[in-house]
């Protein structure tokens, strides 16, 4: 249903397994995607992997020029870039009574930040094309909080209402703006908890079980979609009825 | 009239939408040529590409009107 041939997609946090499934939802629609994170191993297999129309594209996020030379890479080497998937991330989870300045600077740097520096670096090629989709992977924490996660909350509520501001701006240009929010999504991150512990957190969620890869993908794919032109500013939950917004 | 007039009226007129005789020197991108805010970061963009220059963000606030435009451009060629 959702055709991207033709559009160029740029994904951070490619080498993650949300980001990765990200960008072969994005490239099995058509798409040439670029893929953006800190570890080049996983993203050179995953390039391989996809085969034609995959680019790797290594970027560390706490550096702010590596960051602000991203969004023109990619442009370089796909010749555009038409939809932007902000998912790189980090956690620095502490107990908010002994959070360190580094633990709360680290964890807005990298994911709002490094965020908001892209979504700039993409946008003006985006306004002139008359057309761009920036998907930003927001998390269920950012609308409920979660004890121990005080900074990582307010990075992934933060985006949230960035998110809103710039599509309120760019609407007329035919860009989007908007975010996923995942509840939580079994990753490599998840596999190691132990079967107890899967226990309770399946028990937290009305669906039952954790969420796939797949469903944050397919999301995603979505809101990069032509057809989802008229969505904008919006977030989409995905979380198995874990907090209905 | 002078090249870089002739250039920047041409965008004006493509990206605005407006009749060229109301492009005059003290026309006002926003007051006199019905501009919003975001087609004057456009109209700054368009003359960054046509001329090979940059235009930083506190001067291009100094960009009111059509004479500046040119008047900008042709110091900073």
């Amino acid at each position: 249903m959702f055709d991207l041939t033709g559009k160029n997609a740029l994904v951070t946090g490619a080498s993650g397994g949300i980001g990765g499934e990200i960008a072969r939802t994005l490239h099995a629609a058509g798409a040439t995607v670029g893929l953006s994170g800190t570890r080049e191993a996983p993203l050179e297999a995953l390039a391989a992997d996809l085969g034609e129309r995959a680019h790797v594209l290594p970027c560390n996020l706490s550096d702010a020029a590596a960051v602000d030379a991203l969004p023109k890479q990619a442009a370089e080497t796909m010749g555009s870039v038409d939809i932007l998937v902000n998912n790189a991330g980090i956690t620095r989870d502490q107990l908010f009574m002994r959070m360190s300045d580094d633990e709360w600077a680290d964890v807005i740097n990298v994911n709002l930040t490094s965020t908001m520096r892209l979504c700039k670096g993409v946008i003006r090629g985006m306004m002139k094309a008359r057309w761009g989709r920036i998907v930003n992977i927001s998390s269920i924490v950012g609308a409920t909080g979660n004890a121990g996660q005080a900074n990582y909350a307010a990075s992934k509520a933060g985006m949230v209402g960035m998110s809103k501001s710039i599509a309120a701006e760019v609407a007329s240009r035919g860009i989007t703006v908007n975010c996923v929010a995942p509840g939580f999504i079994a990753t490599a991150m998840t596999d190691k908890l132990t079967d107890d512990q899967k226990a309770k957190i399946d028990q937290q969620i009305p669906a039952g079980r954790m969420g796939t890869p797949e469903e944050i993908a397919a999301a995603a794919l979505y809101l990069a979609s032509e057809q989802a032109g008229y969505v904008t500013g919006t977030t989409l939950h995905v979380n198995g009825g874990m907090a209905m917004l | 009239m002078s090249d870089v007039a002739d250039r920047v009226r041409k965008i004006v007129v493509e990206h605005l939408g407006v009749e060229e005789d109301k492009v005059v020197e003290s026309a006002s991108f926003i007051d006199d040529l019905g501009a919003d805010s975001l087609d004057t970061v456009e109209l700054v963009m368009a003359f960054e590409e046509e001329f090979g220059i940059e235009i930083p963000d506190d001067a291009a606030e100094t960009i009111q009107t059509f004479g500046d435009a040119v008047k900008f451009i042709k110091e900073a060629q």
